[in-house]
């Protein structure tokens, strides 16, 4: 389903004097429709590049990525959205919409889609309610914890059905019990089908989940191992 | 299709009501521009009116010696509205002359007497001659530059009034052009600064479009709503403007008036008013719709 053929992403230096930052560096890799793929790493090994590449918010340097079979790099700038759609993404910094509510957050990518108002109308409650989050339905962002954006930035990213999920730590800022809810949920869209990439430094939930792994150091693959452990 | 429209619509609508400060800000220099457009446009009608005051008081008028007959100065004046540049001859007989003398010097009985004892009506009989416009005077005089009419004219008062005339002329040419200059410098600036206050509100949300962008939203779908809203202050701000103008008329109109007998600025609104309206529409809705077109291109790149 997404192919990493000797991909090299570096970010040139924006003063002379520094150094470019090698990112990713001959990466390749593939990842299965259905499966359940934990990147792990230290920060800086590019784990958050690797994911930018998949939703083409980056270009490789150098290399191929493909997706179902389409070179993601050689898409023109308006077919983009397309291939965004069948992408859920949980970002590290959440990326909600500071104007709308949680509401319509999750109502905005619906809408995206193209989705019938009646269908928005019977998901957002429920997608909400999944997360914990019915109390906030029409909070703004800006009045949410942080455990609560990562919850909702989760809702956003499975509301529309995509066929890949991409979540960038997103525990990072939960306490272990919504960490412990947010796993479950993750799994249990797992089950349902959909493929599921995690970047974390979580070593709980990396050795409790059982799935491959795939380790980063440096923008290097140093390890995939299928029911892999988290080893730094 | 339509119920992507609808959603933009409605989007538009909702950041408008949201956005507050900006949207206020935004409105508000659009009011200025335009304001200043409006302006600018009644100003040429006004302009208008008062060159054509200051032409209207100018004139020429040609004296016909005592012993010219009323029947030869009128057949000159029938010859005379043959010109196409003459706009109005008016025929003053020497009978004429000395009843609009004594009507006006009513009330001065040392004049009214030294008249008395003058014992004959001292006035000639003229024609009183207006071009269509100030530079056209030259050539009416010409006219009378024949030489069998020499020896029915006293004097032509054009000569002592060329270089009043001259100058008229040259000020109200001079006029039209500062004012035009003058015009198109202050709508640009004001579109400049219209264009950037645009150009930041949507800065302000650069972030949220990026956004927009990574989870599918097309091109249209993300500028579409910033357009509606751009055009809801556009139209808001036709309609301050326009309310604006009609009340700086309305107290202005007396005042004006007093001044410059015959320039009803009040009424100058109310007969423009439609085309005042279209010109503040399109000024308030195009404006912000191309200004936030423009701003928002960079940000669609992600």
């Amino acid at each position: 389903m997404i192919k990493f053929q000797k991909v090299t992403k570096i970010y040139p230096a924006h003063l002379a004097s520094l150094k470019d930052t090698v990112a990713l560096e001959n990466v390749s890799l593939e990842i299965k429709e259905k499966e359940f793929v934990s990147i792990v790493g230290r920060s800086g090994a590019g784990k958050t590049t690797l994911l930018k590449l998949i939703l083409a918010e980056e270009r490789p340097t150098e290399g191929e990525i493909f997706f179902n079979g389409k070179e993601i790099n050689k898409m023109k700038p308006e077919d983009l959205p397309e291939l965004r759609r069948k992408i859920g993404a949980v970002f590290q910094d959440y990326k909600l919409l500071p104007s709308k509510t949680a509401q319509e957050n999750l109502a905005y990518v619906m809408e995206v889609i193209g989705a019938p108002d009646e269908e928005i109308l019977r998901d957002v409650p429920k997608v909400l309610e999944i997360v914990g989050l019915s109390e906030r339905i029409n909070n703004f962002p800006a009045e949410l914890s942080a455990g609560e954006k990562q919850r909702l930035s989760i809702a956003r990213a499975l509301i529309h059905r995509p066929k890949v999920i991409l979540a960038d730590e997103p525990t990072g800022n939960l306490d272990p019990y919504n960490t412990l809810d947010i796993v479950k949920i993750l799994l249990k869209i797992h089950e349902l089908g959909t493929t599921l990439i995690l970047a974390t430094h979580n070593k709980e939930i990396i050795n409790s989940l059982g799935k491959r792994v795939i380790t980063l150091e440096k923008g290097r693959v140093i390890r995939d191992e299928e029911k892999g452990r988290f080893i730094l | 299709m339509l119920i992507n429209f609808k959603r933009i619509l409605k989007l538009g609508w909702r950041s408008f009501l949201r956005d507050g400060g900006i949207a206020a800000a935004t409105i508000f220099i659009l009011v200025m521009t335009i304001f200043l457009i409006s302006n600018i446009f009644l100003f040429k009608d006004v302009n208008q009116f008062l060159v054509t005051s200051l032409e209207e008081k100018v004139d020429v008028s040609v004296y016909f010696k005592e012993n010219a007959g009323e029947e030869e100065i009128l057949n000159l004046k029938e010859e005379l509205s043959k010109i196409p540049e003459v706009k109005k001859i008016t025929y003053v007989s020497r009978e004429n002359a000395l009843e609009e003398f004594i009507e006006r010097h009513k009330d001065d009985p040392v004049l009214i007497e030294s008249l008395g004892e003058l014992g004959k009506n001292p006035f000639l009989a003229s024609l009183n001659i207006q071009a269509k416009e100030a530079s056209q005077y030259g050539i009416i005089s010409d006219f009378f530059e024949k030489p069998e009419l020499k020896e029915l004219i006293e004097k032509i008062d054009y000569y002592q009034r060329k270089p009043v005339i001259e100058r008229i002329f040259s000020l109200t040419s001079l006029l039209d052009k500062v004012s035009l200059s003058l015009s198109i410098i202050l709508v640009i600036v004001a579109i400049f600064v219209t264009f950037n206050t645009i150009r930041l509100a949507i800065l302000n949300s650069s972030e949220e479009i990026g956004t927009q962008r990574l989870v599918g939203a097309s091109n249209w779908f993300i500028r579409g709503p910033f357009l509606v809203q751009g055009a809801i202050s556009g139209i808001f701000a036709a309609l301050i403007s326009l309310a604006m103008l009609g009340l700086v008329c309305w107290y202005l109109s007396p005042k004006i008036e007093f001044f410059f007998a015959g320039l009803n600025l009040f009424n100058l609104f109310l007969k423009n008013f439609w085309i005042l309206l279209l010109i503040q529409f399109l000024t308030g809705i195009l404006l912000s719709v191309i200004s936030g077109a423009i701003a928002i291109r960079k940000y669609l790149r992600i």
